[in-house]
C-alpha cells in the first residue's frame, strides 16, 4: 500500500503567508552563506539536503483527507476536508478522461472533514462512482446541507457523479473492493471513527479526531487491539500531553506521547503524527517530531518505531 | 513503587521511588491520597522529590496533574524537584514543565515555598 497525505492539518485550513515564505528565503539565503550554485538543480540540492525541513517546506495546510493506493483500479481515501481538491485533480490527471470509482471513508462530518468535497472535481464528472462510507448515520445529511444554499453555489444533487452513502457497523470487518476495512468507535464530539485498513498482509490505521483516556484502561486496550502490528498509525496528536489532560481535556483530541504509547504497546511500526494544531507553524511542527522521537527512544522496548510528522505530500509505502 | 514523605515545617517532602506507568498509577494515587488530604488540612505544600523516579509515563504524568489540581482547589500547592534526566525530558516533551515549577534540588523548592521549611531542612 501507498499511503498519501493530500491534507494534514487540524480543525481549519492554514497558509504560509508572504512573510513567512520572505522569512524562510531570507534564512535560507543566509544558511546558504554566499555559496555559489552553477544550477537550480544543486541549490534544491542544497536546499534538501542542508536546511531543515521546516525551512525548505512546509507542513501545510490542507485539513484532512488521506489517500490509500491499495492496488486495485479504485480510490480509497479518509475524509474529504479541504485536501480532498488537489486529490481530486490528482484522480482526474490520472483517470484521463475514465471516469473513477472512489470509496471515501469518513471519520466524521465536522466541517474540517468534509469542507473540500464540494470542490471535488470526480464529483462534477459523469459516470464516476462514488462511495462515501460512515459509521454515522447522518453523513448524507451533512454532506448535502453544506451545498444548500446559502453556503454553496452548487448543490449537492446537482453533482453528475454516481454518489452513494455506505453505513458501516463499527468493531467488525467489511470487504471493500478488495480491502478489509474495519471501523473502531473513538472518543470526539458526536463520536467520530478510526478506520484500520488491511490489504495484502499489510494494515493501515487511520486514527484522527480521538481523545484518549488515560484513566481508562479498558479503552486503551481497545486501541492497542485496533492498532496491533499495523505497519502505519495515522495518529492525531494536536496538543501536548499536558494541554490534552487539562484545558484542552474532553476537546476530542490526543498528543504525541499518548500516540507512541499506544503504538509502542500494540508492537506498530511507524507513527505519523498528523491532525496539526492550526496555530503551530512548521518550526513548532518540526519541533514536535524532534522531541517524538527523542521520546520514542527514551521509552523504547525491544522494536523501534519509526515516527514520522504527517505534511501535504507525503507519500509513505507500506 | 514505594512512596516516602518527609515533614520539614509546613512543607511535605513526598518521594516516589521506581517507574510511575499504566500498571502502578491507581496505587500510586490511593497513596498520595492521604497526603493530599493532610496537607489541605494542615496548610502544607507539598514537594515531589524525583530525584528517585526512574520513568514516569503518560498515566504517571497524569496522576501528578491530578494532584496538582486537587492541591490548588485546596489552595495548597505542589512543586516538583531534583528530577532525573530522563524524567525532566519526559516532562519537557509532554509541555509538563509550563504547568510545574520545577528546582534542581529538594532544598531550592522548599527554599521557594517556605523560609521556616527550608531552615528546618538545613537542621537536618
Amino acid at each position: 500500500m501507498r499511503v498519501r497525505f493530500w491534507g494534514t492539518r487540524g480543525s481549519i485550513p492554514v497558509a504560509l503567508t508572504a512573510a513567512d515564505i520572505r522569512d524562510k528565503v531570507a534564512q535560507a539565503l543566509f544558511r546558504a552563506d554566499g555559496r555559489r550554485f552553477a544550477s537550480v538543480g544543486e541549490a534544491y540540492a542544497f536546499a534538501v539536503k542542508e536546511l531543515d525541513f521546516s525551512l525548505s517546506h512546509t507542513f501545510g495546510g490542507h485539513s484532512p483527507c488521506v489517500e490509500l493506493e491499495s492496488g486495485t483500479d479504485e480510490y480509497f481515501v479518509c475524509d474529504m476536508g479541504s485536501g480532498a481538491r488537489p486529490f481530486g485533480a490528482h484522480v482526474l490527471a490520472r483517470q484521463s478522461g475514465r471516469p473513477a470509482r472512489i470509496n471515501v471513508f469518513m471519520s466524521h462530518v465536522h466541517w474540517d472533514h468534509i469542507m473540500g468535497f464540494p470542490f471535488f472535481g470526480p464529483a462534477y464528472v459523469p459516470g464516476t462512482h462514488i462511495r462515501i462510507h460512515g459509521c454515522h448515520d447522518v453523513v448524507e445529511h451533512a454532506f448535502r446541507l453544506q451545498q444548500a444554499p446559502p453556503c454553496f453555489p452548487v448543490e449537492f444533487s446537482q453533482l453528475a457523479a454516481d454518489i452513494e452513502f455506505v453505513t458501516l457497523a463499527p468493531g467488525r470487518a467489511h470487504e471493500i473492493s478488495g480491502v478489509r476495512v474495519t471501523p473502531a468507535q473513538q472518543m470526539h464530539s458526536g463520536d467520530s471513527f478510526g478506520y484500520r485498513f488491511e490489504v495484502g498482509g499489510k494494515s493501515v490505521v487511520y486514527t484522527t479526531d480521538s481523545e484518549h483516556k488515560l484513566e481508562n484502561r479498558a479503552q486503551t486496550e481497545r486501541f492497542v487491539r485496533f492498532f496491533q502490528e499495523a505497519d502505519l498509525v495515522v495518529f492525531d496528536a494536536m496538543y501536548s500531553l499536558a494541554d490534552a489532560i487539562s484545558v484542552k481535556a474532553d476537546w476530542g483530541h490526543s498528543s504525541n506521547i499518548i500516540g507512541v504509547e499506544l503504538c509502542q504497546m500494540a508492537r506498530a511500526k511507524h507513527l505519523v503524527l498528523f491532525h496539526h494544531e492550526p496555530a503551530y507553524d512548521d518550526d513548532a511542527i518540526e519541533g514536535i517530531l524532534r522531541e517524538t522521537r527523542r521520546f520514542e527512544e527514551l521509552t523504547r522496548g525491544t522494536q523501534p518505531l519509526q515516527v514520522s510528522a504527517a505534511f501535504d505530500g507525503l507519500e509513505v509505502d507500506v | 513503587m514505594s512512596l516516602t514523605h518527609s515533614l520539614f515545617e509546613n512543607a511535605l517532602v513526598l518521594a516516589p521511588t521506581g517507574r510511575l506507568d499504566h500498571d502502578n498509577c491507581e496505587a500510586f494515587r490511593e497513596d498520595l491520597a492521604p497526603h493530599l488530604e493532610g496537607a489541605a488540612k494542615d496548610g502544607t505544600s507539598i514537594v515531589l522529590d524525583l530525584s528517585r523516579l526512574e520513568y514516569v509515563s503518560s498515566a504517571g504524568l497524569r496522576c501528578f496533574m491530578l494532584a496538582a489540581k486537587q492541591a490548588k482547589a485546596q489552595n495548597s500547592r505542589i512543586v516538583i524537584a531534583a528530577m532525573q534526566p530522563v524524567v525532566s525530558e519526559i516532562f519537557q516533551i509532554a509541555r509538563f514543565n509550563l504547568v510545574f515549577e520545577a528546582y534542581p534540588k529538594v532544598r531550592d523548592a522548599l527554599a521557594a515555598l517556605s523560609p521556616a521549611a527550608v531552615a528546618a531542612f538545613d537542621r537536618g
